[in-house]
Formats: C-alpha cells, structure tokens, sequence
C-alpha cells in the first residue's frame, strides 16, 4: 500500500512500492495524459511535477514520492501553466502530439523558475524531451511566447 | 511511404479525386459506381443507415447525418470522418477545411474524428478498394471528394431552409455556419436545419466553388486537436481502456527468423499481477492487470529459441556483400543512350560509393494495439495506418467473418511508416494473444521501446555507386547509378503493384526519376535476400537516392568548375517545378553572398510524391568536430497549399526526423542481433540540435499533393554539400557520427 499525493487528492495504492510513479498514474489511478516513451529517462514524455521539479516519472519509484506533491499535465494550473498552453496553442506546435504532456510540464517548470529563458535556457531544460515529430522550432518559440504572456 | 502507388497501380477504377477538374456529372457517375450507397461523396440521408449508427453517440439524440462524411448535431457542431489517419500530419485539421470550404461553415464550429473502417466507404482514392494513410496521399486523393462532401451537406441544408420557409432556394445564402434568407430576413444556424435537411433528398450534382473565393483553403485555419494535445486529452491506443483489460508484453525472437522452442514462466507467473503466459505465433506474451506487472513477467521469462533459421550476419558482412554485388550488372531500372560510351568517351569521369545503415521510425508512442474478442464479434483499437489490412488481418486470425471485424482508427503517437506494415504485424498479434485467452479478456498489447527498437520493419540497408562523365565543358554527359539492397513490397499484397520487371520501384524512386537532363543515363538494380524484415520510412526510397544523388551532383558540380545551383539549373529546363523550389530557396538564403564567420551552405533538391522541395542547410563545424546545423532555408511547391501553417510545419518536423537520422542513426546488426536498444544508442534529433528553418511556399493554383514525407529527404543532401564546404570531406557512409571531422 503506498499513499500519493496527486493533484491536490490524497490516494492510495494498492502498488508494489518500486512501481514507476507512470505506471502508477497510468494504470493504477487512469490517468493517461502522462505518456510512456522509453521507460529510462531518456525520452521526457512520462514528465510529472514533483513538489514543482520536472521528474521523469518511469524511473521514479512510487515509494520515493510519499509525502511529495505530485502534479500531472491533468491538473497543471497557475500562471506558467497558462502561458505555456496557450503559446502552444497559438502557435498550434503539436504534431501527433504524444509527447507534448512532457514537453508542456517541462516548459512549465522551466517558466516557473526563469520568467525570461534565452535559447540556451531552452536547450538546457528542454533537450530531455524528445520529440519524434521534431515540433522543437515551435516549442521554442512558444516559450518564448509564453514568457511574453506572463510579463501582462 | 507507400510510395509509387501514387502511380495508381492498384487503382481498381478510375478515381474522381485524381482528376480535380472533372466536372461534376462525371463525378457522380463515377463515384456511384464505386459501391452502393456512395453516392455524392456521399450523401447517406436516412438517419437509420450503417454510418449513422456507427457514428452517433449512444445515448445522446442521434445528430442528423446528411452523408457518410459529415455530421451536423443539434449543437450546431459539425463533424467530419476522416478517413485518415492523423499522427500529427494534420488530417483531421486539412479534410476538415476542405469540408469546411464547401459548407460554409465557421471554423469554430468543425470538429473532427476518425471514420470506422470501411474500405467501401473511405477507401483512399489513390489505392483503389483499400483504406489507408501514405504516400503524402491524404490532401491529394480526398481534395476534391472531401469538398464536394462538404457542398452536398450544404445543399442538403439549403434544401430544409427553403422547405421550412418556403422561398426559393436560389434565394438562400450560407455563411460562417448561418443559413439566411435576405428577402424574408430569416436566418437560422446549422444546427436547428440539421434534422430537416437529413430528410431531403441528395441533390443531383453539386457545385464547387471557384477557387478565387475560397475563405478556408490556404488559410491558417488553427489545428482541431491543439487543445486536447497541449492538455493531456488526447487519446491514443495506449490510453485506450475497458473494463477487466488486461496488458500484455511479448518476447519476440532474439534474431530475425527464430522461432520458439521452449519456454519456462515459472518465474514470470510468480510476479505479482501476472494472469496469464501464453504463445503466440509472434512469441511468447504475458498478460497482467497493468504494464509494469506484465513487463517484469515478460523479462522474467525463461525461453529457448531455435535460431537456425534465423539471420546470422552482421551489418558490416551484409555491407560488405552488397558492395561485391556492385562490381555486377543488375536488373535495369531506366536506360537512356549508352552510358558506358558516354562514360569511356568523357573528359573526366568520377565515382562514389555510399552505404546506408538499417533505420527504425522508432514513433514516439511506441507500438500498441487492443482487442476485445468475443464469440462472434472482434474489436480492435490502434493507430491504424491501413486498415483495410488491419481489418483483414484481424479478421483471418479471429476466424471470424468480415462484418464481425470493427478496426477502430485512433490518434497514433507518430509512425514514419511504422504502422503501415502489410502483415498487419501489432494487430496480429494482439488478436493473436486474445485469442490464446479466448477472448475472456480485452488486452492491450504494448511495445517496449527496446521491442520498437529491436524489431525490425526498418528502412533497408543499401549500398550505392554512382559513376559519372563529364565532358569537355563541364557538362554532365553520362550518368550510371546502381542500387543494392532489400526490397520493402516483395512478398507483401503490394508486390503486385509496385514491382516492375522485378525492379521494387520503392527501391529505385528518385534514383530512375533524376530530373536532370543528361543524355545518357542508366539505373540498375540489386534486389538482396536478408533475413531482416523492412519497411517503408518517412519518404521510402527517396530517403537514400536523394542522398547519393544530390550528394554526388555536388561533386560533378565542382568536378566541373561550376557553381552547384547553376550547374543543376541547367540540367532542370524540362523541369521547371523543381527549378523553381531551387530558385526560391537559394535566393531566399542568399546563396553566394556571405556568410556569418564559420559557416558553410550546401543545397539539395528532390521531388517526393510529386510535390517538389529544395533546402540550403547553413552549418558550421564545433571545436570537438560536431556538424551543428545552424539553419535550413526550404522552400516547397505543393501545389494549392490547402493549410500553410500545417505546410510549414511538415517541413520542419521532416526537416528534423531526417537531420536526426543522418546525423545519428544506425540501427546494425552484430551476428544477427540488433545492437541497439533505446534512445541512448539510437539517437533522436533533440531541441539543442534543432536548426532554425524557413520555409517558403511556392504559390501554386495545382491539385494540392503531400507534405508529410517531402520535407525529408533534400536534408541530408544539403547538410553533406555544407559539411563538404566547411571541412572538405564528402561524407558517403551514413550516419555522419561516424566521421571524426575534428581539425578537418
Ligand atoms: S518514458 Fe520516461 S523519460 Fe521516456
Ligand atoms: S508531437 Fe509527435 S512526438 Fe512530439
């Protein structure tokens, strides 16, 4: 049994305790915005908010996150969270999509430490999230979109 | 990919949307000869029929359907069935707009999802009797159906309003999703005529609009399924779940072409979760309540394989028969004049030899299927790319009959090709591992990416040599290009299409179409036996012989003093379409201006699925000898640019996937076993290495072709020309990681 907190809701779970945190949140609490990609932190879809950092959630054991907040692209909210959706909604930077949770968290995270990230500030939080449609032109400008957004 | 069936060979019947200009009676003849019921693109009026069943929501008020692919609900929402499947290429945004157009509808008000299966109904126009996604085939085989779907529901609109108002329905305009009648000043939206115009019956003909008042095509209308992507919404086969569900992962034989001897799940069965393990003709699976059980179970698998009959080779030894397979005459591709006169009798002659690994499209939702198997019905969920054969495969595997067999087409996280495979291999198995449980459970079959990594379906290997003559003046004389390697179609439904004279026209396009005027020119091919099954991959043969021969037309540029854009200029004068993507991206670029201290240009130019693509790639070398690609200037004639945005966009996601792999990747076998397993050892393009990209449309006042796989192949080109410029190397072995250019 171990207990989660997830997007604000206490739960618990019937999971061996080195369960991945993604299997955990895919099949034991169905929620399915958060993806599989590589299951060894080298691809960033399965990306999660851990008490606000960026953690990849298939090589994060359930056990080691009791008594952390865990946040999911379900229920990722504030200022950053906004911005970031609707840059990438502005400027329509999905593709097939799949790995856009990831992308989206990641983004998030890094606009919630630095307001104003130059393109080596993007390189540097982004370059663990991969996407295979190669969206990264308009993630790029999308974040630097959604850091105009947030000085308003 | 499915290249060359753009060649129409599997047509059954003459297709009305490959001749957009066709006038309409002739549409409508031809559409009904197509099947019962399909008439107008498609007009299925009775709210009792086959689709409106399928497609209406149970439970809710059955929105009137007015044909087979549009919906209107009482909401005033309008749905569109695509008939296509949307992996990020935008269909679901592209044939919604041509809908759209022909409705007058507001954008705010489309919607989109995906068709049931049914070849009878959205069949792709250019492959006759089969549904299904590639070639870049959606915009252009649907352009002119999908519009004349949308004019027919417009009609049929038209036709309640005037019934219910009783003026004439010359009188009456649509506009933005509103139906008005200026006269008697009435006006109602779609949503209230819906019912009514379900009941009218389908006009005869119907008339399309005149392009000069097009509202929606070539306009950035924004993506239907932005939203649910940046949210988390969107659902795809991995997400896909029913009640008892169970999850299933398989070990697949070690080498290509093992079989299953033996196996012990005493230890796998022991893992918690684990309901079941059984053998399928694919391999062995283990089923659990979730993936992480199921994948313990699967690695805990104790299992004999017999690999006699298996390959046993490595890249290097494959390679190394390919290049004595060279030294051979093959089997003709194209042959014009007398090349090896020509080549004797030329100035100065030159030859290249270029290798290319193994690919894997690695999608970023790895591969996935379920099914729910019952006694007399089968379901079957996934990214399906062709699903007449999805449909056929689950069908013969299930043993039950055709209409027994629902494929239920969702969003797929990618696939480059991946999922097109013509042994519907993820469906097969997944009805295949349902079926060893009787059918008491749902399962969800899920790929590790180790599983995607390792298992096979890749672009093939090949090996190339190219010789060619230069004359006195610098002119190209004599042309000789031999190709070795596997074939994708043979031994596949589609062999009987797409190899000629047994040349695999996928092994050989863009190779036996150079566009270039040279009077003696001859392509020749060597069709290998390798135990390794391959597949086609973003952009299929033009992925290679775009390479090797813009590559190698740099060479005989310099070779003959001659500036690379003028020296093809030339040579393009019967081909002005790609004459003027070479011109408009090298103009743009500023080619032969200069350049920022450090960087070097290269230019490539390629037709793929006739739309026409040129790029200059702007690189520069790092201290450590790192090609960092600083910027990609691509222009791209398309013909009638339905969505610009969507456009550009597919040029720099297949800018990106085809800088990934010529930059990085090989997938190589050692003693038969792929040596690679996951994103640390097959390396994907990341953001850092992304490069800026201008893309610049041509405008064109053509039937609109693809986008999805054109943007691909002319990088690879355009990077090696800059890489040679900066550093003085030509690189002929991909990927370039190979090549150590520090100091160079
Ligand atoms: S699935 Fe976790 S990083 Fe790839
Ligand atoms: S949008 Fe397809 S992988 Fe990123």
């Amino acid at each position: 049994m171990v207990k989660l907190l997830i997007n604000g809701e206490e739960r618990q779970l019937d999971a061996a305790p080195d369960t991945p945190l993604l299997w955990a949140i895919r099949d034991e609490l169905g929620m399915t915005g958060t993806k599989f990609g590589c299951g060894m932190a080298l691809c960033g879809a399965c990306t999660v908010h851990v008490d606000g950092i960026p953690t990849r959630s298939c090589v994060t054991a359930v056990e080691d996150v009791e008594g952390s907040a865990v946040t999911t692209i379900e229920a990722v909210s504030g200022k950053a969270a906004e911005a970031v959706q609707t840059a990438w909604e502005k400027l329509d930077v999905v593709q097939c999509g799949y790995c856009q949770s990831g992308q989206v968290m990641s983004a998030v995270a890094l606009l919630s430490e630095n307001s104003k990230p130059t393109d080596e500030d993007i390189d540097a939080a982004m370059s663990g999230n991969v996407c295979r449609c190669a969206t990264y032109v308009r993630i790029r400008a999308a974040i630097h979109e959604a850091a105009k957004m947030m000085e308003t | 990919m499915l290249a060359g069936l753009k060649d129409k060979t599997m047509v059954a019947a003459e297709s009305p949307a490959e001749t957009p200009r066709t006038n309409r009676r002739q549409f409508l003849k031809a559409s009904a000869a197509v099947g019962a019921g399909l008439v107008i693109g498609v007009v299925l009026p009775q709210a009792g029929s086959k689709i409106a069943k399928a497609a209406a929501p149970t439970g809710a008020a059955a929105p009137v359907n007015p044909n087979a692919f549009v919906r209107i609900a009482p909401d005033n929402s309008v749905t569109v069935l695509i008939k296509h499947i949307e992996f990020g290429q935008g269909t679901y945004t592209g044939l919604s707009t041509l809908v759209a157009e022909e409705l007058d509808a507001d954008w705010s008000q489309m919607r989109a999802e995906h068709a049931p299966a049914d070849a009878t109904l959205y069949n792709n126009l250019h492959w006759g009797p089969v549904q299904g996604t590639g070639g870049s085939s959606s915009i252009a085989n649907a352009y002119t159906q999908m519009r004349q779907a949308g004019a027919g529901a417009r009609a049929l609109l038209v036709m309640a309003a005037a019934d219910l108002w009783g003026v004439p329905a010359g009188e009456i305009t649509v506009s933005k999703g509103i139906v008005s009648h200026a006269g008697s000043n009435r006006s109602a939206p779609f949503g209230e005529l819906a019912e009514r115009a379900a009941q009218m019956e389908a006009p005869a003909e119907v008339a399309l609009k005149d392009p000069a008042d097009f509202t929606l095509i070539g306009k950035d209308v924004p993506r239907l399924d932005s939203r649910a992507k940046t949210r988390g919404e969107a659902i795809y086969t991995i997400d896909k779940t029913l009640p008892g569900m169970l999850t299933a992962v398989m070990a697949r034989p070690p080498v290509f072409g093992a079989t299953l001897t033996s196996f012990d799940d005493t230890a796998a069965r022991a893992v918690p979760g684990v309901t079941d393990v059984v053998a399928v003709p694919q391999g062995v699976a283990v089923l659990a309540e979730g993936y992480w059980a199921a994948k313990n179970g699967r690695d805990a698998l104790e299992i004999v394989w017999d690999e006699t009959t298996g390959e046993t080779r490595g890249s290097a030894e494959i390679m190394a028969e390919y290049k004595a397979l060279a030294d051979q005459p093959g089997d003709t591709a194209r042959n014009d004049g007398a090349v090896e006169e020509a080549l004797a009798s030329a100035d100065k002659v030159l030859e290249a030899d270029y290798e290319f690994p193994f690919l894997a499209h690695a999608p970023m939702e790895p591969l996935d299927c379920v099914v729910q198997l019952g006694p007399d019905s089968c379901d079957v969920w996934t990214g399906s790319q062709i699903q007449t054969v999805d449909h056929g495969a689950a069908t013969a595997i299930s043993g039950l009959k055709p209409e027994q067999v629902r494929v239920h087409t969702l969003l797929a996280g990618g696939s480059f090709g991946r999922r097109a495979t013509p042994n519907a291999d993820m469906v097969s198995e997944a009805v295949s591992v349902a079926k060893a449980i009787d059918g008491r459970a749902p399962v969800k079959v899920i790929w590790t990416r180790e599983d995607d990594i390792q298992g096979g379906k890749y672009r093939p290997m090949y090996f190339q040599r190219l010789r060619a003559g230069l004359d006195a003046e610098g002119n190209l004389v004599a042309w000789h290009h031999r190709i070795v390697g596997q074939s994708i179609v043979r031994n596949t439904p589609f062999a009987g299409g797409l190899i000629q004279n047994g040349i695999d026209k996928t092994s050989v396009e863009g190779a036996d179409n150079l566009p270039y005027a040279i009077p003696n020119m001859a392509v020749d091919l060597h069709t290998t036996d390798v135990n390794v099954p391959v597949l086609w991959w973003r952009a299929v043969g033009s992925t290679h012989t775009a390479y090797s021969t813009e590559a190698f037309i740099d060479e005989l540029a310099e070779a003959a003093g001659r500036d690379p854009v003028e020296f093809r200029m030339a040579m393009l004068k019967d081909h002005p379409r790609h004459a003027a993507v070479l011109k408009l991206a090298t103009e743009k670029a500023g080619w032969g201006g200069p350049l920022p201290e450090g960087r070097s240009r290269g230019v490539a130019v390629h037709e793929s699925f006739n739309s026409y693509v040129a790029q200059v790639a702007e690189i520069s070398i790092t201290d450590s000898g790192e090609i960092k690609v600083e910027k990609v200037v691509c222009a791209v004639d398309c013909g009638l640019a339905v969505n610009p945005d969507v456009v550009k966009a597919q040029m720099e996601g297949g800018i990106g996937y085809g800088l990934g792999a010529i930059l990085h990747d090989a997938i190589t076998l050692d003693g038969g076993r792929v040596e690679q397993s996951n994103f640390h050892d097959y390396v994907p393009l990341r953001i850092n290495e992304m490069p800026e990209v201008e893309v610049h449309i041509v405008p064109s006042a053509e039937a609109p072709t693809g986008v999805g796989e054109p943007g691909t192949p002319p990088v690879g080109p355009a990077v090696a020309n800059a890489v040679y410029a900066a550093t003085g190397r030509r690189i002929r072995q991909l990927p370039m990681a190979l090549h150590d250019l520090t100091g160079a």
